[in-house]
């Protein structure tokens, strides 16, 4: 059994200058990607299938399996695409870390572009994480000058150059194919899958798109191994975590602990909840995860886990709001937020976000009425699955979920409205 | 079998008059009151006033820095920003001519992100997170208190409006931000990008009163405060060229106490991740 937290990506947080070559070296920096490039792209390939390292950005799709569907041909250059555009409310983990150890996506950046055959890596980061764009520009310098990057890298005969790019506000980029539109110099809007990246990417050229936080973990693997990862977290969801804690918790932060550690677990570490005053409602991975409720605080927090309960683990950004927050209110101002960034492209979701949101706006204004819920649901049935990719799956999820556990509070919204009953007329 | 459709019948009036015809090119210079104005419109902007070599040279480097130069637009619409504090028509056309790129295609990228502003920003640019999380600890409180303090109880300050005049020393533009990442140090607030955390309504005027009488205040994340201009530099992949600054900017601090709590726990009970043993890569079969 492991240890509550597993410092795996955070363990060199606490160092002074952690995020500086000197730091990241003497602390066993820089040797995975040696023992790497010793190896062959199979290998490595092989070892992160063995790992059962799942994509950390929210979908959970095992990057050896997404590793695998790149060519192996050179038919044309390959591409691998880091997705730094962190922004799902609630989710602050790739920052954090990107400022503290920019190095170990780095390193991560050499060893997975060896393993796709790829000469040409890019780290697309959200334009408003200006410090990380800062940070990680000087461990691309400094990896530079130290011969981890460029020619003929510590004289295995591969190459590799490292772009940093600084996107634009657009919480939509994070959607990948949007991301690689937007890499293109093009609005960032997604586009019709197949082809996958993999066969069809950035410039039609095969491509792979990681977040930070799943190559950041590869050195580690490749050091340690698959089945070291394994010890961690469980047999479907296996790995050290960050979850971000954040709202009315005593001890917000940054905590890495096992794949599958529960909410009540997280609270204990977290100091629980703020001043003592009881949970309410929670998401466990952003808010287009459903939300939780004070039922579910036992809920192994992993892929699996969070599936079966009626939610999705997302990025592990685990809001907690108290009783005094109102859940009509909290899923009208996350409705906003999707209204705001949803693209454009496919009418269910451009037309039912904004709908929704006004709906929504008019209820909290105690202006609603009861078919206004069925209307709010009848909506999202029409965006879940029909839109063109998940912003708008994501739309929905809060509204679907706050009023399966919170009707009442939708209801009460409307007391005032009710129709009044005119007697029976003569 | 399937029945073909019956073609249409023509409908009761003839096409020219339900179209309007197609009427001759005017020259709109000829037929103007004043005839030199007009010229002037058609003219092409003297791009070159605005955007000197040196901005040239650099749009020319980002080009350089991509396998397919369109890939270059979004940091030279940040360049464009730097120049002038936001992204106006000439700059627009200074990206087209770059990239070789007609007006409408840079126009419809410019208009799509968010962080490309529309009207001249002020010297620095405040950014609320008003997002659910930061808003129910307190960021719309702030927002609010924001608006009339840099506005007024009647007039209170817009979203992207500025308070002083652009351009002009201690001028604020504000805005309302969506998730800014940083949720665990809610409510936040980025001034040019910088992050100033754990915020609250009386932090956040003094802030802005600071920065109006010209102060800088320290982010508690980021590189010491400048101005929206040349942190847009940045974002467009410039750096300082001088050592001391750019290791200043990349050195400033970062370590919150949230962002190491889970760490710090753990160094405190003695919690580790298991050893990692040196194990040998997989075997694999040669193909």
């Amino acid at each position: 059994m492991a240890d509550p937290i597993t410092p795996v990506l955070t363990k060199r947080w606490l160092s002074p200058n952690s995020w500086q070559i000197g730091t990241y070296e003497a602390l066993e920096g820089y040797t995975a990607v040696r023992k790497a490039l010793a190896g062959t792209p199979e290998q490595l390939v092989q070892l992160v299938k063995d790992s059962g390292l799942r994509g950390r950005g929210g979908a959970g799709f095992p990057a050896g399996i997404k590793w695998s569907f790149m060519p192996q041909n050179f038919d044309k250059p390959h591409y691998l695409v880091i997705n730094a555009d962190e922004g799902e409310p609630g989710t602050c983990k790739d920052i954090p870390l990107m400022m503290a150890d920019p190095h170990s996506l780095i390193e991560g950046c050499i060893i997975a572009s060896y393993a796709m055959r790829s000469n040409h890596c890019f780290i697309y980061v959200r334009g408003e994480a200006l410090h990380c764009i800062r940070r990680l520009n000087a461990a691309v310098r400094e990896a530079e000058a130290a011969g981890y990057l460029g020619e003929n890298i510590l004289g295995s005969g591969f190459d590799l150059k490292i772009t940093v790019h600084a996107g634009a506000g657009a919480y939509i980029c994070g959607e990948e194919t949007a991301l690689l539109d937007s890499l293109e110099g093009r609005r960032g809007q997604p586009r019709l899958k197949p082809p996958f990246p993999a066969a069809a990417g950035l410039y039609a050229a095969p491509t792979t798109v990681n977040n930070v936080e799943t190559i950041a973990s590869v050195p580690f693997i490749v050091n340690g191994g698959s089945s070291w990862f394994r010890e961690m977290g469980r047999e479907k969801s296996p790995g050290p975590k960050i979850y971000s804690i954040s709202g009315h918790v005593e001890q917000p932060g940054q905590y890495e602990c096992p794949l599958g550690t529960t909410l009540r677990e997280l609270l204990d570490l977290a100091g629980g909840m703020k001043d003592g005053v009881p949970l309410k409602f929670w998401t466990p991975g952003g808010s287009s995860t459903p939300m939780f409720t004070a039922e579910h605080l036992d809920v192994p927090l992993d892929f699996e886990g969070a599936a079966e309960a009626g939610s999705m683990l997302g990025t592990t950004a685990v809001m907690v709001f108290n009783e005094t927050v109102s859940v009509p209110w909290a899923v009208m101002k996350w409705t906003e937020f999707y209204e705001h960034e949803s693209c454009g492209k496919c009418t269910p979701c451009r037309e039912g976000t904004y709908w929704l949101a006004q709906i929504l706006e008019r209820m909290v204004e105690g202006k609603g009425t009861e078919e206004d819920i069925d209307t709010l649901l009848d909506v999202c049935d029409n965006i879940l699955g029909r839109s063109f990719c998940a912003l708008g799956d994501g739309a929905v999820s809060p509204i679907q979920s706050g009023i399966k556990y919170f009707r009442e509070e939708f209801l009460a919204l409307c007391e005032s409205n009710k129709r009044e009953l005119v007697g029976a007329q003569a | 079998m399937t029945s073909t459709t019956a073609v249409p019948e023509p409908g009761p009036h003839a096409a020219e008059q339900t179209h309007a015809a197609a009427g001759r090119d005017v020259d709109v210079v000829a037929i103007a009151a004043e005839r030199d104005i007009a010229e002037g419109i058609l003219a092409e902007h003297a791009l070159e006033e605005i955007f000197d070599d040196s901005i040239v040279a650099k749009a020319q480097d980002l080009i350089a820095r991509y396998p397919q130069s369109r890939s270059a637009l979004l940091p030279m619409l940040h360049l464009v920003q730097s120049v002038q504090g936001y992204v106006s028509q000439e700059g627009i056309a200074f990206c087209a001519k770059q990239l070789d790129l007609s007006d409408a295609e840079v126009s419809a990228v410019a208009t799509f992100y968010t962080m490309y502003k529309r009207k001249p920003c002020g010297e620095h640019l405040v950014s609320v997170c008003t997002n659910t999380l930061c808003a129910a600890m307190g960021g719309d409180a702030i927002y609010k208190k924001l608006q009339t303090h840099l506005g007024s109880e009647e007039k209170p300050l817009g979203h992207e409006e500025t308070a002083g005049m652009p351009g002009e020393p201690g001028s604020l533009t504000l805005e309302h931000a969506e998730c800014l990442a940083a949720c665990d140090l809610a409510p936040v607030i980025q001034v040019n990008y910088e992050f100033y955390d754990n915020q609250t309504p009386e932090k956040a005027v003094a802030l802005v009163d600071a920065l109006q009488a010209g102060k800088k205040p320290a982010p508690t994340r980021g590189a010491p405060l400048t101005n929206f201009k040349d942190v847009e530099l940045q974002l467009a992949g410039f750096f300082p060229a001088d050592n001391d600054r750019y290791r200043t900017d990349v050195d400033g601090p970062s370590q919150a106490d949230e962002t190491l709590r889970g760490a710090k726990i753990a160094q405190d009970r003695g919690w580790v991740a298991p050893v990692a043993k040196d194990v040998p890569l997989p075997e694999v079969e040669k193909k």
